[in-house]
């Protein structure tokens, strides 16, 4: 059933934005009649500053990346990206250089990411749901606060939240930091799913009521299958936020076993002299692996995310 | 783009008339507090509950030992002779007006240059976009101190050209700098967001133009420009939040100190500095209460601002 609609659905919620009517494709065509109108030469010399831009741009990433491979004195000599020789002992070094393996920091920054996302997967679409096609007093004013959430700073509620928490005798364990996304805290998620569910034909969810399905089935068989697009831009999203995140792991997280990526780069970065840049880059680069695959795999929704709602 | 328009459109929804639900409309309003219930929980006790505690803490003295003491408006008082405070909020608005309009307008000319529905688009737009990803992480905040460290990268290629560098980092007059080149850097996102209101304007309003001869300056200026503010305004609304509460470059770079000589004192910086370092978490709650309030009136201002400079097409 859900297969033959999902076509037709999967682009109508791009949500946020007007949708216009104007078709993108035919307008696509005309620039590009226009652009091949333009001459040879320009067209060549534009994309030349682009791509000597894009390199600017990415020019640091790409040294970090060469530099973890250099021994230390080239490092500071080298500002090319050619490599003389390929030294591996920077990720090894780096590797061990902390109390616990990387690895260990790795698979705590993923035991948080993956409750993250379960979290808000879970949460933010049950109230999407809500918000999108139920009606009950008052939703107005609970959708004017949540979306009022979306922009409140974190630093009004982390003193109490942190003086609850460690009252509980949850400082550095997960929970500070999972348990705020499995109540959906991360408003921003309800929001998308919110628009994107309202893209959805309603016909769907009326045809399953006079079937007989209750609200609970149409949302976990009709609504969630459909919505998958918008599940994928808040998993993304949720993964590259949470193995970023630096503020609330700082605070919450205080432990040596349990620190998390950044928290552990940080305190490489602190505990050792500048003379070992070469296995602090190593170690950078491996911690910045993970969001660049998320990156490389799942552009589509990335682009469709920010597009909607502004994120990051 | 969206989360701010619908706050205004809320507003315009005409209220429904009170009567008595029927048996149908209870069940659907119990279904709905059922799927609200995990978010409803987590506004009470997650948001608006610690947040009323903050306000409360923020008029006491609180070290997580003793129990809070109730000192009225002290804090706030303090806040008049706490010159490191006043610093801060300085450092803050300097990164945030100088650093926000520099990135929109790279974000607002690249995407310009990238709209014309050229060739290889989405590799432009994914590399260009790729920094606003990686750009709040430690590990970015470690590679810019290697950069402009005195012996870093920037200096290595100065030297190539014949220039002595300098410790970009080291030297106060330069630190925040750094920090604002990082955040420009981080364009890709607003960039995203432009382009995908650029795609929003219809293509028959350049065909008319074109057919009444009007030229590619006299088309951005009548149609570009003008369909665009509501998309300026949101990434300008959401740039400033966000710059607003930037904390882990800052922290980072400095190592954790906000220095040299408290340049890089972000006010973020300094908040946590009072709360988890010195433990004064009345102090810190009341500088919170203060950044909201700075966002908030920089978000009103905004708004407000607004009505005469963004042009709504409908």
């Amino acid at each position: 059933m859900t297969t033959n609609i999902a076509p037709q659905t999967s682009t109508a919620p791009a949500a946020g934005l007007k949708q216009t009517p104007a078709a993108p494709p035919t307008r696509r065509k005309n620039r590009n009649s226009e652009e091949l109108g333009g001459s040879a030469g320009r067209r060549l010399l534009k994309h030349l500053v682009l791509i000597a831009f894009g390199i600017i741009m990415l020019y640091p990433l790409l040294w970090m990346l060469v530099s973890s491979l250099r021994p230390n004195d080239v490092i500071f000599r080298e500002a090319g990206l050619w490599l003389t020789s390929f030294e591996v002992s920077n990720y090894t070094e780096g590797w061990n250089a902390l109390q616990s393996p990387f690895g260990h920091y790795m698979i705590n920054s993923m035991i948080v990411v993956i409750g993250s996302i379960i979290g808000n997967l879970v949460s933010c679409s049950m109230a999407a749901y809500a918000f999108a096609r139920l009606k009950f007093r008052r939703r107005n004013l609970l959708f004017a606060i949540m979306l009022m959430t979306i922009m409140l700073p974190i630093h009004v509620i982390i003193v109490p939240q942190y003086i609850i928490f460690s009252e509980l005798g949850w400082v550095n364990t997960f929970i500070p930091l999972v348990l705020p996304k499995l109540l959906a805290t991360d408003a921003f998620f309800v929001f998308l799913m919110v628009q994107f569910i309202r893209g959805l034909p309603k016909e769907l969810d009326e045809a399953a009521r006079i079937d007989g399905c209750g609200h609970v089935r149409i949302f976990t068989r009709i609504i969630l299958p459909l919505m998958m697009p918008a599940l994928a831009t808040t998993t993304i999203f949720t993964f590259i936020w949470t193995w970023n995140d630096f503020f609330s792991q700082l605070i919450y997280l205080t432990d040596p076993e349990m620190y998390t990526v950044p928290v552990a780069l940080r305190s490489f970065v602190d505990s050792t002299a500048t003379s070992s840049w070469g296995s602090m880059f190593a170690m950078s680069i491996v911690s910045l692996l993970p969001v660049f695959l998320v990156f490389l795999f799942g552009q589509k929704y990335l682009v469709k995310g920010i597009a909607t709602t502004g994120i990051k | 783009m969206s989360a701010l328009t619908e706050v205004s459109r809320l507003k315009k929804e005409p209220r429904g008339k009170k009567r008595k639900l029927t048996a149908a409309e209870k069940k659907e309003e119990r279904v709905s507090y059922l799927f609200l219930a995990p978010w409803l929980v987590g506004l009470v006790l997650i948001t608006i509950g610690p947040m009323a505690a903050s306000l409360y803490l923020s008029f006491t003295d609180y070290n997580l030992l003793q129990p809070p003491e109730w000192t009225g408006l002290e804090n706030y008082s303090r806040m008049f002779e706490d010159t490191r405070l006043q610093n801060s909020l300085g450092v803050t608005f300097l990164y945030v007006f100088v650093s926000v309009p520099l990135q929109l307008i790279a974000a607002l000319a690249l995407a310009l240059i990238l709209d014309r529905g050229m060739r290889g688009l989405s590799f432009y737009r994914s590399i260009y976009y790729l920094p606003s990803l990686l750009g709040g992480s430690v590990a970015i905040a470690v590679l810019w101190r290697q950069i402009f460290g005195t012996s870093g990268l920037i200096n290595q290629l100065l030297a190539l050209v014949g220039i002595e560098g300098m410790g970009w980092i080291a030297d106060p007059s330069t630190a925040l700098g750094t920090l604002m080149v990082l955040n420009v850097w981080t364009f890709g996102a607003p960039m995203v967001i432009f382009l995908a209101g650029l795609r929003q304007i219809p293509t028959m309003y350049y065909e008319a133009a074109a057919m009444d001869g009007a030229s590619k300056v006299r088309q951005f200026t009548t149609i570009t420009a003008p369909l665009l503010t509501p998309i300026i305004f949101f990434n300008l609304v959401l740039q400033i939040i966000g710059a607003f509460q930037s904390f882990t470059q800052a922290f980072v770079v400095s190592g954790g100190t906000g220095g040299p000589a408290d340049s890089t004192m972000f006010f973020t910086l300094y908040l946590y500095q009072q709360g988890f370092g010195n433990f004064n978490m009345g102090y810190a709650s009341a500088m919170a209460w203060l950044l909201l309030l700075i966002i908030a009136a920089f978000t009103f201002i905004n708004f407000i601002a607004s009505k005469w400079w963004v042009f709504y097409d409908d």
